[in-house]
């Protein structure tokens, strides 16, 4: 027996975006269950006992790819976990523990009730009656609207699954899928040693579906309007809109849907062009890599156009930095976030990672008499690389090594003892609490 | 089938025994933590292997299937650690 799949709506699919942010109102408020309702008519997905086939093949038609950082088909994993056989429970992964990233705390707070639908769908298409949402500490805002919209469909008696929401430490680490089962099962914010993966063995045992925010918001939106509207933005390999937080030299910095595929231009433009003139930009975020401006004036924002590049769409974070700061400077502070955030288990990432910190520290400050570039350097960065538990170390090895190839004149500079930054560095790289270990 | 070396880097506390024993698939990192070449190990090489698996004091070594990725060897690794 499977779950039904009836797209019907209120209002006509939109079709060009906004689309997850469509239904948003002008005042900040959190759309309400009613409005919600009035917008896109009912959902037309109700879990039953058993997996939903014909809602997990509409995933696979849809092509929809996780929106938090893995790009992995959400399709694929649906199938996985409701092949476990065993009742699975769904993972709504709002941690969003990027420092720069504000997309999933957005969704959270404006659209909680398409979230929630996301969420429903997932559960009904591999047959899970509970469903768990995690939000960031840090994110009160989004933790009260989606508490609002929970207990709203609990009096309501709109549903069919059990929510329960969760808070989690705002720490880097903290939306690594195994970290996020680690911290539900009772245990602390640190990714496990996978085989076996959540899918699996998750929360307390449990098969475990972990589903970004974005990627169960467009699960509401395609149990709905089906896999071919879904198909109508993007590529064929990467369909449908993203969420993009767009920050730095740019003069209006903040969250934007854009059809993927979109030229890094055209992003520009939509946020009121850059404020001033740009080096480098940050593309994927903290897991991203740095892309010489020069080289981005033709990209699409698509993994295909960024991976020769060496970057990735990843966490969907672009800073643009200004030429008026330093290169180095915001490397080796972001080296020193990084590294300060491990998870503090594997001996490689916290040794590895604290020993490229500390020289890149020196590199970027140190006294005339003692500044030097450590020759270890490349050697550490090309070590560290896939040598943890989880992705970690991998992803600020990558970043760290192109923020050297990408300013590799600002690097020569600073071993000869100037620096040639006048701006104030503006990363945030201050959320690192130790005491939460 | 052959088999190949996995490290479960969470439980290695860099004790070493693996390179010294087994330095065909297993050197060392600058803080001595093992770097191990994933080629998956021919027959005469398999009983330095399993001594570097056995020696290892905290129980982060093992022998996995070579055509299992890091997916397929969940069982190996579970009555490895019991």
């Amino acid at each position: 027996m499977s779950a039904q799949v009836a797209p019907r709506s209120a209002q006509p699919p939109p079709h060009d975006i906004p689309r997850l942010m469509a239904g948003a109102r002008g005042d900040g408020k959190p759309v309400s269950l009613s409005e919600h309702l009035d917008r896109y008519g009912d959902l037309g997905v109700r879990p039953a006992r058993g997996a939903s086939p014909d809602l997990i093949a509409l995933v696979e038609a849809s092509g929809l790819q996780g929106r938090g950082g893995g790009a992995f088909p959400a399709g694929r994993k649906l199938r996985a976990v409701a092949q476990m056989n065993r009742r699975p429970l769904v993972l709504v992964n709002g941690a969003e523990g990027e420092p720069m990233s504000g997309k999933d705390k957005v969704l959270m707070r404006y659209m909680p009730h398409l979230v929630l639908d996301g969420a429903v769908v997932a559960a009904a298409a591999v047959g899970a009656r509970e469903v768990v949402v995690v939000v960031g500490d840090d994110a009160a805002g989004s933790f009260a609207a989606m508490q609002a919209a929970i207990d709203e469909r609990a009096r309501r008696r709109h549903g069919g699954v059990s929510f329960r929401l969760a808070s989690i430490p705002a720490r880097f680490v903290a939306g690594e899928e195994t970290a996020l089962v680690n911290w539900l099962s009772g245990g602390s914010v640190k990714p496990l040693f996978t085989p076996p993966r959540p899918f699996e063995r998750g929360v307390s045992g449990s098969p475990t579906l972990v589903q970004n925010v974005e990627t169960v918001a467009n699960l509401a939106l395609i149990a709905r309007f089906g896999a071919d509207w879904f198909r109508a933005l993007g590529t064929i390999e990467e369909p449908g809109s993203a969420l993009v937080t767009f920050a730095g030299a740019v003069a209006q910095p903040g969250v934007y849907e854009i059809p993927l595929g979109l030229s890094l231009t055209g992003l520009i433009a939509r946020a009121g062009g850059l404020s001033r003139p740009v080096s480098a930009f940050l593309i994927g975020g903290y897991f991203g890599a740095w892309v010489a401006a020069e080289d981005t004036s033709s990209i699409r924002l698509l993994d295909s156009e960024l991976r020769p590049l060496g970057a990735s769409l990843g966490g969907r974070v672009i800073f643009a930095l200004p030429q008026s700061v330093c290169g180095i400077v915001e490397t080796a502070r972001l080296s020193r976030y990084l590294a300060d955030e491990s998870a503090g288990q594997c001996g490689p990432c916290v040794r590895g990672l604290d020993a490229v910190a500390t020289a890149l520290q020196e590199l970027a400050w140190g006294k005339r008499n003692t500044r030097h570039d450590d020759a270890r350097l490349d050697r550490w960065l090309a070590q560290i690389d896939g040598r943890g538990a989880c992705r970690h170390p991998d992803g600020a090895a990558r970043l760290i090594a192109s923020g050297l190839r990408v300013f590799a004149a600002e690097r020569a500079r600073h071993a000869a003892g100037s620096c040639g930054g006048t701006g104030k560095p503006l990363l945030p790289v201050h959320a690192a609490r130790k005491s939460k270990r | 089938m052959t088999d190949r070396l996995r490290v479960n880097p969470i439980a290695c506390e860099a004790h070493g025994l693996c390179a010294e024993l087994f330095p065909e698939r297993v050197s060392l990192d600058d803080w001595g933590y093992p770097i191990i070449d994933p080629q998956s190990i021919p027959r005469e090489l398999q009983v330095h292997a399993r001594r570097a698996v056995d020696a290892c004091p905290t129980l982060a070594l093992a022998l996995v299937q070579a055509d299992a990725g890091d997916r397929g060897d969940a069982r190996q690794w579970r009555s490895r650690q019991r």
